[in-house]
C-alpha cells in the first residue's frame, strides 16, 4: 500500500484498493477524527462548572478574610472547609488552562514537531504549576502553626 | 503542514464583516491564555509565599500592592470577569440556543459591559470597603 493511495482521501477510488484489506490506521490518517475530540469538548465544559464555582467561592472568601497578610491567610488556609476548595481549585484550573492552551497550541503551532514539543511542554509546565501549588496548601494546612 | 487537498478549506477571517461576537470570541482566547500564564503564576506565587513564611509573604504582598501589581491585578479581574460572561454565554450556544443575529451581537456585547462593570464594582469595594 504506497502513501500517494492513502492521501488521495478516497477509500475504494481505484479498484485495487480494498479498504478491508487496510490497517485502520491507514484508513484513519489524514481524515481528522481520533474520536478524542468529543471527549475533550465534554471535559472543557466539566472543567469550566467546576472553576466557575471554585473561582466564585475563592473570590467571596478573600473578600471575606477580616486581613489578606501572612498570618490571616495561612490562619483561613489551615482550615479544611478552605484547604479543600483550595486543593480542588488548583486540580481543576490547572487541568483546565491545559486544556486550553492546548487548542491555542494545535490552533498555530502548525509543524508537527514544534506542535508535539509545545504541548509536551505545556503539560509539564501544568503540572509543574498545579504541583507548587498543591505543595504549598498542604505545607499551610498541615503544617505547624506559625508563630 | 500537509493538508489533504481532497478535503474542504472553510472561509477564513476576513471574507466576514468585523462584530462584536468575533471581538468577544478572539477575547476569550487571549483573556484565557493571560490567565493560565500570568493568572496561573500570580495564584502558585501567592500560595508558595504564603507557604514559605512570613518574609516570603511580605516579598509578594509588596509587589501586588505596587502600582505595577495592581495594573497586573486589575488586568487579572477583568480578563477572569470577562472569560467567566463568555463562557457563560457559551454554554447557551452549547445548547443551541441564542443564534438569531441580533440576540447574539446583543449577548456579545453584554459580556464587554458587564465585565467592565463587575471589574470597577469589585475594585470599588476594595478601596472603600477594605482600604486595599
Amino acid at each position: 500500500m504506497s502513501m500517494a493511495t492513502t492521501q488521495s482521501g478516497e477509500p475504494g477510488a481505484s479498484p485495487a484498493t480494498d479498504p478491508a484489506a487496510e490497517s485502520p490506521i491507514a484508513r484513519a490518517r489524514d481524515l481528522g477524527s481520533a474520536r478524542e475530540g468529543g471527549e475533550h469538548w465534554w471535559h472543557e465544559r466539566l472543567s469550566s462548572v467546576a472553576v466557575l464555582l471554585l473561582f466564585v467561592w475563592l473570590l467571596v472568601s478573600l473578600l471575606r478574610l477580616p486581613a489578606l497578610d501572612h498570618r490571616g491567610v495561612t490562619e483561613w488556609l489551615r482550615q479544611p472547609s478552605a484547604a479543600v476548595p483550595m486543593l480542588l481549585l488548583i486540580l481543576a484550573t490547572f487541568w483546565h488552562l491545559a486544556m486550553g492552551l492546548k487548542v491555542v497550541i494545535e490552533d498555530y503551532v502548525h509543524e508537527e514537531g514544534n506542535r508535539f514539543l509545545s504541548i509536551l511542554l505545556l503539560d509539564f509546565a501544568a503540572v509543574a504549576g498545579a504541583a507548587f501549588a498543591l505543595f504549598a496548601v498542604l505545607k499551610i494546612a498541615l503544617g505547624p502553626v506559625a508563630p | 503542514m500537509h493538508r489533504n487537498p481532497s478535503r474542504p478549506l472553510s472561509p477564513h477571517l476576513t471574507v466576514y464583516k468585523w462584530g462584536p461576537h468575533m471581538l468577544v470570541s478572539i477575547l476569550h482566547r487571549i483573556t484565557g491564555a493571560g490567565l493560565a500564564t500570568i493568572g496561573a503564576a500570580a495564584l502558585v506565587w501567592w500560595l508558595t509565599a504564603a507557604a514559605s513564611g512570613a518574609d516570603a509573604y511580605k516579598d509578594f504582598a509588596g509587589w501586588a500592592t505596587s502600582w505595577l501589581g495592581i495594573v497586573v491585578g486589575v488586568g487579572l479581574t477583568w480578563a477572569f470577569f470577562q472569560h467567566m460572561l463568555s463562557g457563560l454565554r457559551h454554554f447557551v450556544m452549547d445548547i443551541g440556543a441564542g443564534f438569531e443575529n441580533e440576540r447574539n451581537k446583543f449577548w456579545a456585547m453584554m459580556t464587554l459591559a458587564g465585565s467592565i462593570l463587575l471589574t470597577a464594582g469589585l475594585w470599588l469595594y476594595i478601596v472603600m470597603g477594605r482600604g486595599a
